[in-house]
């Protein structure tokens, strides 16, 4: 459900499978545990192999924004599949600035 | 119109029942011949009503969580989920996009998601007795050999 990579000052947590509430608070706890410790310049969050998200989802983007705005780095949202993108316009997430089509 | 199946499920307000409710309902819905993002509309809204159950209308508490499911000849399935919580005091304003009393989280986006996934939502909610939504949503008829041909 969560695997991250740190280098470069990017912590990377690549998200897989369903996320919901129940899941969200794990993952959430899991971002934010590293990213506390790791002071991050860039935090990615990769939906690549993201199954299926609900407003959990969106939640979880806007509190780790919010997260990482107070620990002075900054927020990408990388690889959202195609049937994730009505959600997330939906959300109005875009005006963060915060998503990637595509990975660097 | 007339109702052509029917489920009803009921199970504990406990988050990890959340896949299973979403899960149940997609299986149901399956027999109206969905496309992968109408059963993806579907899923996510009743993601939404569930989670709504679970963080307002039980909050601490735990209680059952209702879904009766119905599929019409028009091909149309409507869906109706129950808590027995505490009620929505402002109906309106639990509805707008964004306002939320479940915290730093939270989008605050579970009603404008149904209504923008589903046709239809409905809410209705008694203070200190519960909340129930009612959502539909047409699922367009596809082309299908085989039952046109039982069908003669």
């Amino acid at each position: 459900m969560i695997e991250t990579t740190y280098q470069n000052k990017t912590l990377t947590a690549f998200l897989s499978g369903d996320i919901d509430h129940h899941n969200a608070g794990e993952i959430r706890a899991r971002i934010d545990g590293q990213a506390e410790n790791l002071h991050p310049k860039k935090l990615e969050l990769d939906f690549a192999k993201v199954k299926f998200m609900d407003s959990s989802g969106i939640g979880l983007i806007m509190g780790r924004y919010r997260q990482m705005s107070l620990l002075g780095g900054r927020l990408e949202v990388v690889n959202v599949p195609k049937n994730l993108e009505r959600l997330m316009s939906l959300s109005g997430i875009s005006s963060l600035g915060v998503l990637k089509s595509q990975k660097n | 119109m007339n109702i052509t199946n029917e489920f009803s499920l009921t199970f504990v307000s406990k988050s990890l029942n959340e896949g299973f409710a979403r899960s149940a309902v997609a299986s149901f819905a399956l027999q109206l011949d969905p496309t992968i993002n109408e059963l993806a509309d579907i899923k996510t809204a009743v993601s939404e009503a569930v989670t709504n159950c679970i963080v307002h209308g039980y909050e601490f508490e735990q209680g059952q969580i209702y879904i009766n499911g119905k599929i019409t000849d028009t091909n149309k399935i409507i869906l109706k989920i129950r808590d027995k919580g505490r009620g929505i005091e402002n109906i309106e304003k639990a509805m707008e996009p964004l306002f939320t009393t479940g915290g730093g989280e939270r989008a605050g986006l579970g009603f404008a998601v149904m209504q923008s996934f589903m046709d239809k939502v409905r809410v209705n909610s008694i203070v200190g007795k519960g909340t129930t939504v009612v959502m539909e949503k047409s699922i367009k008829k596809s082309y299908n050999y085989t039952a046109d041909r039982e069908n003669g």
